[in-house]
């Protein structure tokens, strides 16, 4: 597979980052630049809804690289992450040698049984025998302990070996993206083999530049309003403040209502868009309302 | 040629003394990160200041309370070029910055003195609490070595992770290789079930001033659970701030293990502020996943200093997060005790397990409410 050239410096990636309707910041392009150039997997923590996982897919379509999701949990194993046999086709299989009489020996009819057609490629594999390509592991802080080592593994050295096939080995390693929420320390040794980067919610021209970006059919007026709206909620000590996603959504829902700017009441009607607890509703509704939402 | 030799030279010699400055700050810039600058610095612009700010970023820091230091140690050693006016400022800002006292290791500026006092009053600790529980020097032995003994016994639950057992889901994969050896005909299913984990487990000590007398038991309870099970177990002091000390008693000796976290606690017997503390834990740890699901164990005698609405909040809080709140409180140990404090009242609502915690015994009980929680 023939590779597109990379951008040739982190400016560069921005601006093709920025036409995907994704708007880093310096540390953010420096990181994926990085990442692409030093084939080290990117490590991105910050709270949930900064845009990480938004990344990775932005970085897909800039590198016109396939790409590959991974999604943790607690229990997490290998043959889900990596591959599986399809127990199914392989009966069938077995059932129609067996019809068809073929005087197989019993070795050579089991070699056939262990086929790569046989064989179902699970996020891991596939971002391998697909490279180049995003190799995105989100919420890595979900997998347990056991499911990082095996982690650190296959991406120390980008390969896969499958005792009946052979091993499988990535002419380019895939651009790997890890996102955590910090739910939990994740090992130290992981941390070493990437490049960390915390990400922080963006700056009110940032976050208005993205609002208008993602949703153009919003007024620019709105657009500040939002932000500026969201920014004063994320000062409130909440338990969940509001991430650029809530952001979005909040803007699409007031759009939706029609409406053209932001006032205290749309604002109450709404608010089920941002924030997502009910506590945190009630710390709302119990502060001046129109302190937060009021005016320009 | 020569040039780009010289050059290369004293980018190296610079980054191994930006390295060393930012380990003196408390970063941990192992040779193999500081590897890792080096090439990132090559891909970038070694002469522009903003390169090697993020190239150092991104290899050397490994968690959010790094970047502060980090940012400390750019300014330092490259004077106060750090683009560090490019972190947003506001909340988050803000937020970072209420959040590095409860680390451990913070920086020096305040390091000290503190330090020193906790040790001080560590050592102290030990004193009082034989005041209180009357024993002798040997008998405080002895009960050492019964509190390294106590293994409390971490709480099952079920898991996706799967084991091979006479009953339970088919395991297809090797229901199929053992068929293969029959020659295709599958004779017998092999089965596999999920396989118990231990629960989470997370203790808060109060080690505030009216809770003196217990905490280094307390600890050392702590450090027992901590040994049986280090991945599953965390332990975190409360007093008027909030102070992780896992790690520390990750130490596989008992009184070491004590020592390192009398250092990392900058609040011992201070007052309490459980109310807040327990925010400020919800806030960080154990909304995010620490206290999820697991068993949270709150050492206590419930004096608190701030009003106790925000602590019954918070309680209420931790027990829609958490599989089990346990409340463990000493004086519960004294004949007449009536849990009417302020905090307790407020508190006790929330709470499934009330036990007390004044002597081995009551911890021989506690490690069984647990086990069973």
């Amino acid at each position: 597979m023939t590779e597109p050239t990379l951008p040739a410096d982190p400016a560069a990636l921005a601006a093709a980052l920025e036409s995907t309707g994704y708007l880093p910041d310096e540390g953010l392009a420096t990181a994926a630049y990085l990442a692409l150039v030093m084939h080290r997997p990117l490590f991105l923590e910050g709270e949930a809804g900064v845009g990480k996982t938004a990344l990775a897919r932005a970085l897909a379509e800039v590198t016109k690289r396939p790409i590959y999701r991974l999604q943790c949990y607690e229990g997490l194993e290998a043959s889900h992450a990596l591959y599986d046999w399809d127990f199914g086709r392989q009966l069938l299989h077995l059932r129609a040698a067996e019809a068809a009489g073929a005087a197989e020996r019993a070795e050579e009819l089991e070699a056939s049984l262990y086929d790569r057609r046989f064989l179902l490629a699970r996020p891991l594999l596939q971002a391998l025998e697909d490279s180049p390509s995003v190799l995105l592991i989100d919420e890595v802080d979900r997998a347990d302990d056991e499911f990082e080592a095996f982690l650190l593994e296959v991406l120390s050295d980008f390969t896969i070996s499958i005792p009946e096939l052979g091993t499988v080995r990535a002419q380019t390693p895939p651009l790997v993206v890890l996102t955590s929420n910090r739910t939990r320390e994740v090992h130290d040794a992981l941390k070493r083999r990437c490049l960390y980067h915390w990400l922080e919610h963006p700056d009110f021209e940032r976050e208005v530049a993205i609002l208008r970006r993602r949703l153009p059919d919003v007024t620019e007026e709105l657009a500040r309003q939002v932000a500026r709206a969201t920014a004063r909620l994320r000062e409130l000590d909440l338990l969940k403040p509001p991430g650029v996603a809530e952001a979005m959504d909040w803007a699409t829902a007031l759009h939706a209502l029609g409406a053209r700017e932001l006032d205290p009441d749309t604002a109450a009607r709404t608010l089920g868009a941002v924030l997502k607890y009910r506590e945190d509703t009630d710390r709302v509704h119990a502060l001046a309302r129109g302190a937060l939402f009021g005016g320009g | 040629m020569a040039a780009e030799e010289g050059q290369r030279r004293d980018v190296v010699t610079t980054v191994l003394g930006f390295a060393r400055t930012l380990r003196h700050a408390g970063v941990d810039a192992s040779p193999d990160r500081v590897e890792a600058m080096l090439a990132a610095v090559a891909h970038l612009d070694v002469l522009d200041a903003t390169a090697v700010y993020w190239s150092g970023r991104l290899t050397l820091c490994a968690s959010p309370d790094d970047l502060d230091r980090y940012d400390a140690g750019f300014a330092a050693y490259f004077g106060g070029e750090a683009p560090r006016a490019r972190r947003p400022s506001g909340a988050e800002e803000q937020r970072v910055a209420q959040s590095a006292p409860l680390q451990t290791g913070e920086g020096s500026q305040e390091g000290g003195e503190p330090t020193e006092l906790a040790t001080q009053a560590s050592g102290e600790e030990v004193l009082r609490h034989r005041d209180v529980a009357e024993l002798t020097v040997a008998e405080r032995d002895q009960l050492r070595r019964l509190f390294a003994l106590l293994v409390p016994a971490s709480p099952m639950r079920a898991s996706r992770r799967r084991s091979p057992s006479a009953h339970g889901s088919i395991h297809q994969a090797r229901t199929v290789r053992r068929a293969l050896r029959d020659g295709g005909e599958i004779t017998r299913l092999v089965h596999h079930r999920a396989r118990p984990r231990p629960r989470r487990v997370v203790l808060l000590i109060d080690v505030s001033g009216s809770m003196s007398p217990y905490a280094d038991a307390l600890l050392r309870f702590a450090h027992a659970a901590v040994r049986a099970r280090p991945a599953s177990t965390e332990v975190f002091t409360i007093g008027t701030r909030l102070t992780r000390v896992t790690r520390e008693l990750r130490l596989r000796d008992p009184d070491k293990a004590l020592a390192a976290s009398g250092s990392a606690i900058p609040d011992w017997s201070g007052g309490t502020r459980i109310g807040e503390v327990l925010k400020a834990f919800l806030d960080r740890w154990g909304q995010r996943g620490t206290a999820r699901g697991a068993v949270v164990v709150v050492c206590s005698d419930g004096w608190e200093r701030g009003g106790p609405e925000l602590l019954g909040e918070q309680m209420a809080r931790l027990a829609r997060l958490a599989h089990a709140v346990v409340w463990v409180n000493p004086h519960k140990g004294r004949a007449g005790y009536e849990p009417l404090t302020g905090g307790m009242v407020a508190a006790l609502p929330s709470i499934d397990c009330f036990v007390a915690g004044h002597s081995l015994a009551a911890f021989e009980e506690l490690a069984g409410v647990i086990t069973r929680a």
